[in-house]
């Protein structure tokens, strides 16, 4: 197929809003259940292990987008030569960021994985809150998780501008701009909650 | 200042063929009131003498309307790409650096070949058949407010910076860039260009096409005739969405 590049493309837009957009949203706001205590966060990490299904869901919703979005994500960030010091634009800085932010991600969730679902997978450990507290409690883990909750907030917000154009959906300058305003409060909204939770935590 | 006579100095990377290691060299001229850097280049060409007195080759470089139409004098300029010809000496900072454009092959000093937006324009079709045995009569009529922008659109020249510009426009990839992307909605906002619309959507869909854009917007900031490339890309993104879609479901509406 000679359009197999647009349809991979393509693909990697959608994807990195439907699911893994979507799993991140929810994934904050479980977390956030920790602002309200060891209990709340043990519930809310409890019913989610617990979902009927639940390594199909993973395995389909999680992992498959995932591994996906990161390798072909990868090889398009290896393919420009970013010029953000020439060209010193506030979308072309953006657009660094974006690549940036996706390799930092592949190595922050990978390491992210290993040290609790894979744990909890081999049976070397439970999924509950003293897991995060213990891998939080020493100061460069949780300046590391800062940094992934950031960048990942970041990576979404930015990645649902470019989705938006991507598709079509944004074609004025100004519906773009308008956008631009708008994921800025979505960067900000979850982040609000990403750090909240860290700090729940410690 | 005032007793001395006043000077411009201009730095630029050179190169003897295609295949030859770039160099830079440097040069004194002497100010004249409103100087552009073709008017230096010309005076360089005119008395080929370096900033250090010695002999040299006369500044090969590509120009041809000297009122910024043509698209043949893009060189990069203190580290941005733009045309020559506008590029006023007064509104520089010295010493004022000239390189070529190395997303094209160089040819020599500040040319470059820039065939390859000839050939993507081939590629995405961007003209409109009207050739053949008999006279078809006139065609459609365009609205005037449609013309209106497609009109801004025909102000690309082909001169390859927003190509220069553009962060995924390089030796690792096979983009063909937002210029050519733009003459194909251009060509399908015309009433008798639109009666080949798929042709040009299927074409940009293909490898390098518009799929390889990834929205570092460098090309409107870039673009010297101001043309909504971004725009252009997000109408066309929509264009392609619908498409896709026809291509796989079925359509009477393909055209």
């Amino acid at each position: 197929m000679d359009n197999r590049e647009f349809l991979l493309r393509r693909l990697h837009s959608l994807l990195g809003i439907i699911p893994l957009g979507i799993f991140l949203t929810q994934h904050l706001i479980v977390n956030h259940f920790a602002t309200q205590g060891v209990e709340a966060f043990n519930n809310a990490s409890h019913f989610m292990a617990n979902l009927p299904f639940v390594i199909f869901l993973e395995i389909f919703v999680i992992y498959l987008p995932i591994m996906f979005h990161a390798f072909y994500g990868v090889y398009i960030a290896f393919t420009s030569r970013h010029n953000p010091g020439k060209y010193s634009y506030m979308r072309n800085i953006l657009f660094t960021l974006q690549r940036y932010t996706g390799v930092f991600l592949v190595v922050f969730i990978a390491w992210h994985v290993f040290e609790t679902r894979f744990q909890v997978a081999i049976g070397a450990a439970e999924a509950d809150f003293n897991m995060m507290a213990n891998i939080l409690d020493n100061p460069w883990m949780f300046a590391f998780y800062v940094a992934g909750v950031l960048t990942a907030t970041f990576h979404l917000a930015n990645g649902l501008w470019s989705f938006l154009v991507t598709w079509g959906i944004t074609q004025s300058e100004k519906a773009q701009r308008y956008t631009t305003y708008f994921t800025l409060v979505v960067f900000l909204v979850l982040s609000v909650i990403g750090i909240r939770a860290l700090l729940a935590f410690v | 200042m005032g007793e001395a006579a006043k000077t411009v100095i201009f730095e630029i990377e050179r190169r003897d063929s295609t295949e030859t290691e770039s160099y830079f060299e440097k040069f004194e001229l002497p100010y004249r009131p409103n100087m552009n850097v073709i008017s230096a280049l010309m005076e360089i060409r005119r008395n080929p003498v370096n900033i250090d007195g010695k002999n040299t080759t006369p500044v090969n470089w590509d120009m041809n309307c000297l009122e910024e139409v043509c698209g043949a004098c893009s060189m990069i300029i203190n580290g941005k790409a733009r045309q020559s010809c506008t590029a006023l000496v007064d509104q520089l900072e010295q010493p004022i650096r000239l390189q070529p454009m190395k997303t094209f092959p160089v040819v020599r000093d500040l040319v470059v070949d820039r065939s390859r937006m000839f050939d993507s324009l081939k590629k995405v079709k961007a003209w409109i058949p009207i050739d053949g045995t008999h006279d078809l009569g006139e065609g459609p009529r365009m609205p005037e407010r449609k013309r209106q922008w497609a009109y801004e659109l025909s102000k690309c020249m082909t001169c390859g910076v927003c190509l220069e510009a553009c962060p995924n426009v390089n030796d690792k990839s096979d983009f063909i860039g937002p210029a050519p992307l733009s003459q194909v909605r251009l060509m399908n906002a015309h009433p008798t260009g639109a009666m080949n619309r798929d042709e040009r959507l299927n074409a940009i869909m293909g490898d390098g096409g518009l799929a390889s854009c990834g929205n570092s917007q460098n090309c409107v900031e870039s673009c010297p005739k101001g043309i909504p490339l971004t725009t252009s890309i997000a109408a066309l993104n929509r264009e392609t969405t619908v498409q896709m879609f026809r291509n796989f479901f079925g359509s009477d509406h393909a055209v």
